[in-house]
């Protein structure tokens, strides 16, 4: 898409530039470390990553520092931070079940093989405001943290793997299971290759993985709200850090180099297979650092697009992925801020002369 | 009353008001539920407030609950019928917090109870009140997404599209395939939602005993039924509506055969066993049976 150049004015652009950076120094509080975000705004950092694309905690605590908060803005420079490091190649197929877990639960079963984990989340706690953290000092923590860790169990033991819910259904044989072909094939690479529709699910899935947390709320509250026919259940979701394994680059052997930090979510609504028997068919979503919103909505999202007969927005796959990039979206909305005198010139021209037209007319009538 | 009102009492050690809500808000909220009541099965729309417990977690039944408990009041909290669920735990939490009530499993002993999905299996008499937490409160949503065109059609009884809809799901599906939150026609009038219970549990609504408090916080909607109150599942002559069927089934744990039924998977392999959704009636019939 082209810009049209903004021209003139340097000294006052370097000047709004300036004052930017000015605001963020506001006040007399002391200079916000990367390390305190990273750490402390933990959830802002993990949406920055996921959005952007590219997970690098110290990297996109840095962004959200310097965008003083912005979201968008914090993405956005991390999106293009990305584009500029080679590609060295892909990861391996990874599945969850040997996630290192924090948090896990199934709202489909009461109880499950693994148990419910609630981990760490405010889902259960009381939305008042919290005036003791205005007193928030180390020694406030230390005592704090004493107190959790003592009421820890000696040892506890954690199995090895988690079996998922939903292979306990696919067994069942109530999981539409039909694959496309083109689900076998190599997934394309959504940064090197643009959308093209309908897109395959893969490309769906990589492209919502960076979708914009707000957006992509949006569309599945709509249809979970009633424009659109999906009434999901939760099968389960999933916090945790889970391996990244890449062929090694000698001797193309599996090779774990770190792990990230995912939240998965998988859905089920009910479908009528094509032999006319009716199943439960699956919405999936996963995306970087713990966003649960996120991960809950493009797992209906994924599952809403392949609604055979599209009746709603949130069901229409190029309405869903062309819109839910925040990065595109924002960049788009804040271009209307550039100067646009010649088209509107040119607007205001047609105008003045379809009035001229009108009122022609109407003294003739 | 009056005096505990103007007593000191009246507000809470917390800093928030008894109940939390203020008196405007509560007062507005015993409004609308006073024209529910005389309009039976109608959503009233009302002001509902932000309350410390995300939208969509049973804020409206939780606005009805709090303009109506006083400090003698014996609550119960239930969600999918579990006293001790994530939900119901938090909501009491809240409710302790904000108003000094006493809290019980036992359904026989609550002036009040607010559930989640589901009706007491033990019924329910003329003293007590049930409030149901509502994340639909329209039943026509199915048929009709926007809300301007399902008020109209609520106000003329223009209801042909959920008919339509019903005989269309029987001549794809051969029977009515709504699981739960199963439309029911109030009084002979309005069609309501009954909030996501069981087909088991629409039957108890029927002529009760109880008050049936409705309230949709994210929707902004109360809705009511008055005791002995007709409330029939919609449904044809030639295919009626059914209840949920556990035949050859029975409670894992208390041994019961005639109650709502948890699915539990107990083992990797796919295995299954079943207890009573009704966690607060299972214990009480397991203390029965050690005495």
């Amino acid at each position: 898409m082209g810009y049209v150049a903004v021209k003139g004015g340097t000294e006052a652009i370097e000047n709004a530039c300036r004052q930017f950076a000015l605001e963020r120094m506001r006040g007399d509080s002391a200079p916000l470390g990367v390390d305190q975000v990273k750490d402390q705004l933990y959830l802002a950092v993990d949406r920055v990553m996921g959005e952007g694309g590219l997970y690098a905690p110290d990297l996109a605590a840095l962004a959200f520092k310097q965008a003083a908060g912005d979201t968008f803005e914090a993405s956005f420079m991390l999106r293009a931070f990305r584009a500029t490091q080679p590609r060295h190649g892909y990861g391996l197929p990874a599945t969850t079940e040997k996630m290192r877990i924090i948090r896990r639960i199934s709202s489909a079963f009461k109880d499950i093989p693994g148990g419910q984990i609630l981990g760490p989340t405010s889902d259960y706690t009381l939305r008042l405001l919290d005036f003791d953290l205005l007193a928030d000092d180390a020694a406030r923590r230390t005592v704090f943290k004493e107190r959790i860790f003592s009421l820890l169990p000696e040892r506890a033991d954690i199995p090895e793997s988690f079996p998922r819910v939903i292979d306990i259904l696919r067994q069942e044989g109530l999981l539409d299971e039909v694959h496309r072909p083109e689900e076998r094939q190599t997934p394309p690479d959504i940064t090197r290759q643009s959308l093209t529709f309908p897109a395959p699910r893969t490309a769906g899935l990589q492209a919502m993985a960076r979708g914009e947390t707000g957006g992509m709320l949006l569309l599945a509250y709509s249809s979970m709200r009633g424009y659109g026919n999906i009434h999901p259940t939760l099968g389960e979701l999933r916090v945790g850090y889970l391996p990244l394994v890449i062929p090694h680059p000698d001797n193309g052997e599996p090779y774990t180099v770190g792990e990230v930090k995912v939240t998965e979510a998988e859905v089920l609504a009910r479908f009528e297979g094509q032999d006319g028997m009716p199943r439960f068919s699956l919405g999936y979503g996963i995306c970087f650092g713990q966003n649960e919103i996120k991960a809950i909505s493009m797992a209906v999202l994924d599952r809403c697009t392949r609604a055979p007969r599209p009746s709603c927005p949130a069901e229409d796959q190029e309405f869903v992925l062309y819109h839910t990039d925040g990065i595109e979206a924002m960049g788009f909305c804040n271009h209307w801020k550039l100067p646009h005198y010649v088209d509107f010139l040119s607007d205001l021209d047609r105008l003045r002369k379809a009035q001229e037209i009108a009122r022609k007319e109407g003294e003739s009538c | 009353m009056r005096e505990w009102l103007d007593s000191d009492a009246s507000l809470h050690k917390c800093g928030y008001p008894f109940g939390f809500l203020d008196d405007g808000a509560k007062k507005e909220v015993r409004r609308c539920l006073l024209k529910a009541i005389a309009i039976p099965g109608y959503q009233v729309p009302y002001g509902s407030r932000e309350m410390p417990i995300a939208r969509g977690w049973g804020t409206g039944g939780i606005q009805i609950t709090l303009s109506l408990i006083l400090p003698d009041d014996i609550l119960k909290v239930i969600d999918q019928g579990c006293d001790g669920s994530v939900n119901a735990v938090n909501i009491k939490k809240f409710y302790q917090s904000v108003a000094d009530v006493d809290i019980t499993t036992d359904t026989t002993a609550a002036t009040v109870i607010q559930t989640r999905h589901r009706i007491p299996e033990e019924p329910m008499t003329d003293e007590q009140i049930l409030v149901l937490q509502v994340p639909y409160p329209e039943a026509l949503r199915e048929v009709e997404p926007s809300e301007m065109e399902t008020r109209r059609m609520h106000a003329e009884a223009d209801y042909g599209r959920m008919w339509l809809y019903l005989y269309e799901d029987i001549v794809a599906c051969g029977e009515i395939s709504i699981s739960y939150r199963y439309p029911v026609t109030v009084n002979g009038r309005y069609i309501m939602d009954p909030s996501p219970i069981p087909r088991w549990d629409v039957p108890k609504l029927h002529m009760a005993d109880t008050i049936f408090l409705f309230g949709a916080g994210r929707e902004k909607r109360i809705y009511a039924i008055p005791p002995y109150t007709r409330v029939e599942p919609l449904e044809f002559d030639d295919h009626r509506f059914r209840v949920e069927d556990f035949d050859g089934k029975s409670c894992h744990r208390c041994g019961a055969t005639d109650t709502f039924f948890d699915e539990i998977i107990d083992s990797a392999d796919g295995g299954r066993k079943y207890c009573c959704s009704d966690s607060g009636y299972c214990d009480k019939r397991m203390a029965a049976w050690n005495r």
